[in-house]
């Protein structure tokens, strides 16, 4: 094999990766639109005839990867560096195995809890649950007592330090206040998956999948049918709408 | 004190007002800084959300209904000696819970919607239940207030107090409460935890009393009857030691509990500054050392007795800091198993350094406090008449 052959096979491959990764970007969001399908009209409230919820496959997820990390912070405006103060709807967690086992890594979220105590918590019922079980905080009513924060078992929660500039006209943000993953609700309004979901896919891991918890055809419910999945403290009983597979 | 004041003691009543209202005035304008540039200028972070504020604030509300303990014991179960200090307690009461109030309102992300939390209400919040004790304690202690100093009122004053020892207990548990629902982190969510605020709701307040008292016959050139000041010196020792053996048995039952053994062990031993303030600060400092002070047989004077209650209370807020911060400092624990590490702090122990806007609002708060006690005390005859010589001993009774 000499260095021209080498040469026409890595840029075989390199082709053949961009076709794979375009067929994905190109793909995913199809197979997802085919459960969305179901979704409601704009005019409609929220159904609770469906529960939005994630798979993430561990196994799927790369530990050099935060495309979905970048993808959050781009659709939601958040910042980009990460400090104790900064806002981080998702997280990527670093798992070292105690038992020397392999490490691993997992994007960490609200899990969109269907007994979340958050809302159990919330003073003024600023933090809420949608009838399809997407968990979010109402800007207006929130008086950042931030005990919200201290009852998320996940450290999802995340209060606004700093006054905020260049917000995301369908993400309101504001100083002062508590927030959270929405599970892009704005995306999932019309039609479209969560932002980290849709970047998970471009990079070809296909390590979060997005659906109907509530729909036996849907990817997601059968995945879920098929594979060990489980919860994030699953003594706690509060039945998230995030499940981990893998761990 | 009222009609008794001459230009010198007017000169020094307006200056201490002078010195409280600058004091409240910065804390004011701590809390005003940290809303227009957010909690930035303080320590806290998204690891620990609260910080030193919410122990000047937990401190001033436990003890707020603790030191209505002394108006308790006087109208409810009718020792005379602490029925005439009864509407002092009131007014220490109804002072400190508005201290306290005023720090948690105004350490608030968006204190200016404190509207909203009076006019929306969530019903399983703890947080929503306290809003109603809060405003219920300021209305039966005022209306209690009322019975024991217009006299038409006081065949009433039995009841109010009773009713008013009875809301009391129930604040206290739903401030307890606030920490007992938190399942989800190991510093937390245990029953005893209701419990465990009463009782520090009596020595703390009980301390503030003696504070309060002691300055008040230091001004008029009064001194406790011996009799008195025995019982006063073994209340506070039974409180503190109550405070001390509930914390124990807290602790104790956490460790029984292999999970929760790294964690009591990060506070108890390897925490650094926690396990140093608890060990040094509250059972060193705000614990042995007052029921040396109260119960050593040589050691018996009202000095002693003051010594003890600011050593209690100076061991409370070391108390509230490890309970408070060092609860939250210690990580969740979400992947059990796993050592966890991320860029939000997982699996880290949280760093936390109180800056100056936390400490200005909660010395505001205290100073709020005071000021509403100093002013009250001028305006309304508040401060109890000179104790009768020697006590009949029908009317005391044993404590």
């Amino acid at each position: 094999m000499n260095t021209g052959n080498g040469n026409v096979d890595h840029g075989r491959r390199q082709v053949l990766a961009w076709g794979a990764a375009m067929a994905g970007v190109a793909l995913a969001p199809g197979v997802t639109l085919f459960e969305l399908a179901q979704a409601r009209p704009p005019s409609e409230p929220a159904s609770a005839k469906v529960r939005w919820g994630m798979l993430v496959d561990v196994n799927r997820c790369a530990t050099d990867c935060d495309a979905c990390v970048v993808a959050c912070d781009r659709e939601n405006g958040l910042p980009e560096t990460k400090t104790a103060t900064s806002a981080q709807w998702i997280r990527k967690v670093e798992l070292k195995d105690l038992r020397g086992g392999p490490s691993k890594t997992a994007p960490v979220m609200c899990q969109h809890c269907a007994h979340p105590p958050c809302v159990d918590v919330c003073p003024t019922g600023a933090s809420f649950k949608r009838a399809d079980g997407i968990v979010l905080v109402d800007r207006h009513t929130c008086i950042g007592c931030r005990y919200c924060m201290m009852a998320c078992p996940y450290q999802a929660r995340s209060f606004v330090h700093e006054p905020v500039t260049d917000q995301k006209p369908e993400v309101p943000r504001g100083k002062g206040c508590v927030e959270s993953c929405t599970l892009c609700v704005h995306r999932i309004d019309r039609d479209q998956i969560p932002a980290c979901v849709e970047a998970c896919a471009a990079t070809g891991h296909k390590a979060i999948l997005f659906g109907d918890l509530n729909d036996p055809g849907s990817e997601i419910a059968q995945a879920i049918a098929t594979l060990r999945t489980r919860a994030l403290r699953p003594d706690l009983r509060l039945d998230p709408g995030v499940v981990y597979h893998g761990l | 004190m009222r009609t008794h004041s001459t230009p010198a003691d007017n000169r020094r009543y307006w200056a201490l007002v002078a010195v409280l209202v600058l004091i409240a005035t910065v804390g004011l304008g701590a809390a005003h800084t940290m809303e227009e540039q957010g909690h930035i200028v303080t320590g806290m972070n998204n690891r620990i959300v609260w910080g030193l504020p919410h122990v000047f604030a937990i401190f001033l509300i436990v003890a707020a209904s603790g030191v209505l303990n002394v108006a308790s014991i006087g109208s409810v179960f009718g020792k005379a000696p602490y029925k005439m200090r009864a509407p002092l307690s009131g007014l220490l009461c109804i002072a400190l819970l508005a201290g306290g109030l005023s720090v948690l309102m105004l350490d608030l992300g968006r204190p200016e919607r404190v509207v909203v939390a009076a006019t929306h209400y969530n019903f399983t919040s703890v947080f929503a239940w306290n809003v109603f004790l809060y405003s219920g304690m300021f209305a039966i202690v005022a209306v209690y207030l009322w019975t024991l100093m217009e006299k038409r009122m006081q065949v009433h004053s039995g009841r109010l107090g009773l009713a008013a020892f009875i809301w009391r207990l129930l604040l206290t548990t739903g401030t307890g409460a606030i920490f007992a629902f938190l399942v989800a982190r190991q510093a937390y969510g245990s029953a005893l935890l209701p419990l465990l605020f009463i009782v520090m709701s009596f020595a703390w307040g009980f301390a503030v009393f003696v504070i309060v008292q002691s300055a008040l016959n230091a001004l008029c050139g009064r001194t406790l009857p011996p009799e008195l000041l025995r019982r006063m010196r073994n209340l506070l020792g039974l409180f503190v030691a109550s405070v001390l053996y509930l914390c124990v048995v807290l602790h104790l039952t956490s460790v029984y509990f292999a999970h929760q053994v790294p964690f009591e062990r990060f506070i108890l031993v390897d925490g650094g500054i926690y396990p140093a303030l608890l060990w040094w600060g509250y059972v060193g400092a705000g614990s042995v050392l007052p029921l040396l002070l109260v119960f050593h047989p040589r050691l018996g004077s009202a000095r002693a007795l003051l010594l003890a209650s600011l050593l209690t209370i100076a061991g409370a807020f070391a108390l509230l800091y490890v309970f408070i911060v060092g609860g939250q400092a210690w990580p969740l624990e979400i992947f059990p198993g796993y050592q966890a590490s991320s860029s939000f702090a997982d699996g880290q122990i949280a760093s936390y350094v109180p800056r100056l806007p936390e400490w200005l609002l909660g010395i505001g708060g205290v100073a709020i406090a005071a000021l509403i006690v100093v002013v009250g005390l001028r305006v309304l005859p508040f401060a109890p008449e000179a104790d009768v010589p020697a006590l009949p001993a029908a009317a005391t009774g044993g404590d």
